[in-house]
């Protein structure tokens, strides 16, 4: 292994962390920008260097997408695509050890500081069905649409909760997509209770117009639009033949080749989980967070975290919390003073205040409902060790009650995904099933590699990696 | 409802300014755009199911895109288990799937 040792490891190529790689070099770090995907922009911004995304409702993230490449090809950071980062921990002098995997070659890296901007994951909505072919995030879908210009073929029904949900809705019909319904999971009595916290959503007039011109969209596309849908499943035999849906108590149901779902975004805390941060339970949002400061500081030196990783603020909050990253990480390393960086730090404050503020509304709207995050018995929880949520009520009641111990008793989230797709239902069904709050059940442990990795690539690195954190929350 | 056989599949709906390559899913050409990956080929194809699950054998597609669910796996250029989705496509490049490969 080369002895190379760099000032800033930055994991994630999306809004926070093409802010922060762009940032931190300008003030002149040395800094590598790692990201898995081979294009910039992280799933926000994603095809933002090559494709004209088509006309819809919202088009100001395009923008921002925009400027932020240009701050980042015009910075002297490292950009690092295809990279994945199967290993993050402090080294024995306190250093960063990064495992890093590009093009089937595996290598190390050292950092002082690193900072993990690894973005959101959609929060899984286990139904009847939803590893059927033909079932895919709305993420997913909007995915190929920014970054291919491709679009699911014949009738289409969209499922679940949320902004991105109406957003990609909207996005899919500009381009002709044949949408035969929008089930809005949202149960009756969320608007009323987000009303308290409309006050404070005021100070951000342009993002709640936004989002009212959102709600609004699909109706006016002509989609049918069916609120307080109770329950949904997914039809088929090979592949998705339709979608069943309850509402007010009614079963109905429509034929479709695709069944998008959507059920609200979570921080996609692998890294942090890896890297040894304390995490905190947000009751809002309904998931957890790594801990950290005012500046993205975890409660391990030298590690940061910002963006949606940290918490959901969305993309555009992300950018400015990259970059105040950025300042205290340079502060840290003395390439800024504290003054300064404090000075430059108010800019970045001021416009995260308006985006900041409309939180607790979002975030009480669309908390997810409880009737998408308890799977029926015979409903798989686990796509990956094909688990129900029968076999993880059974595991309880045969007496594990940590985490851990179902996780071994049943190998959910000991499979390729590493929990990244159950491990929102899984501690879910635990609670409920011993009565307690889901935040007492704690969240997956996280061991290296956090991403499958032949056994054979692993050999090939000479240095032996510290065993990383492994206590749990439970 | 029992399906003797799967048809779903994507459409290219914009049209890029990139250039075109062309790769075998499943052995059959299919011209796709250079900045495509080969999950968006497996998709355009409508080549699923793309994989059967380890455990059940039961038929599984691409579900998030992004790199987290590893329900894109597909044979790549004779390698196995590679995630289509983070595999940007190559002229030439040859595409398996489970599809391709009735077991
Ligand atoms: S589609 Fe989820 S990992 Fe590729």
């Amino acid at each position: 292994m080369s002895g190379e040792t760099i000032d800033l490891a930055v994991v994630g190529a999306g809004p926070a962390g093409m802010a922060a790689a762009a940032t931190a070099a300008d003030l002149g770090l040395d800094v590598r920008l790692l990201d898995e995907q081979p294009w910039p922009g992280g799933q926000i911004h994603r095809g933002v260097d090559r494709l004209a995304g088509p006309k819809t409702t919202d088009d100001p993230d395009r923008a921002a997408g925009r400027a932020l490449l240009h701050a980042l090809r015009q910075s002297k950071a490292d950009y690092r695509p295809r990279t994945c980062v199967w290993h993050v921990g402090p080294g024995d002098d306190g250093v960063f050890e990064l495992g890093l995997r590009c093009d089937g070659a595996v290598a190390l890296l050292r950092a002082r500081h690193v900072l993990l901007a690894t973005g959101s994951v959609e929060r899984a909505m286990p139904i009847p069905g939803w590893t059927l072919p033909g079932v895919m995030t709305a993420g997913a879908a909007q995915s190929m649409l920014k970054a291919s210009g491709l679009c699911p073929e014949g009738p289409i029904v969209m499922a679940g909760s949320g902004p991105l949900l109406y957003l990609c809705a909207d996005q899919l019909a500009a381009v002709g997509a044949d949408i035969r319904a929008l089930l809005d999971t949202t149960p009756r009595g969320r608007y009323f209770r987000a009303l308290r916290d409309l006050p404070a959503a005021l100070r951000a007039p342009a993002v709640l117009r936004r989002g009212l011109g959102l709600l609004r969209a699909p109706a006016r596309r002509g989609i049918p639009v069916h609120r307080h849908v109770e329950a949904v499943e997914a039809v088929g035999d090979l592949g998705v033949t339709g979608v069943r849906w309850r509402r007010g108590g009614r079963w109905d149901q429509t034929d479709c080749d695709h069944l998008l779902l959507h059920q609200g975004v979570q921080p996609h805390i692998n890294l942090p989980r890896l890297a040894g941060c304390a995490m905190e339970w947000d009751d809002v949002q309904h998931c957890w967070k790594p801990e950290t400061d005012d500046w993205g500081r975890s409660t391990v030196p030298g590690c940061w975290v910002a963006g949606d990783g940290a918490g959901i603020a969305g993309g555009e909050a992300a950018s400015d919390f990259g970059r105040l990253a950025a300042l205290g990480v340079a502060a840290d390393l003395g390439a800024l003073t504290r003054e300064e960086a404090g000075r430059r730090a108010t800019s970045h404050n001021r416009a995260l205040a308006p985006l900041l503020a409309v939180r607790p509304f979002l975030d009480n709207l669309y908390r997810p409902d409880r009737a998408f995050m308890l799977p029926a018995d015979g409903t798989l929880a686990c796509r990956c060790e094909e688990m129900t949520a029968g076999d993880i009520r059974k595991a309880v009641a045969d007496g594990c009650h940590a985490i851990e111990a179902v996780k071994q008793y049943t190998r959910c989230g000991m499979g390729a995904c590493q929990g990244r797709m159950c491990g929102s239902t899984v501690p879910e069904v635990i609670a409920d099933a011993r009565g307690v709050p889901v935040s007492a059940v704690g969240t997956y442990s996280q061991r290296t590699p956090v991403k499958p990795l032949p056994l054979t690539e692993l050999a090939k690195l000479d240095t032996v990696l510290n065993p990383p954190s492994t206590e749990t929350a439970a | 409802m029992s399906q003797e056989s799967l048809d779903i599949r994507f459409r290219r709906a914009v049209r890029r300014a990139t250039g075109e390559v062309t790769v075998e899913v499943d052995g059959r050409p299919i011209a796709v755009g250079e900045e495509d990956t080969a999950a968006a080929a497996i998709l355009l194809a409508g080549a699923l199911p793309n994989r059967l699950s380890a455990v059940s054998g039961s038929p599984r597609a691409p579900y998030c895109m992004m790199g987290a669910c590893f329900e894109c796996l597909a044979e790549i250029d004779g390698v196995p288990l590679q995630q289509a989705c983070l595999v940007q496509v190559a002229d030439g490049m040859r595409i398996r799937t489970a599809k391709g490969s009735p077991t």
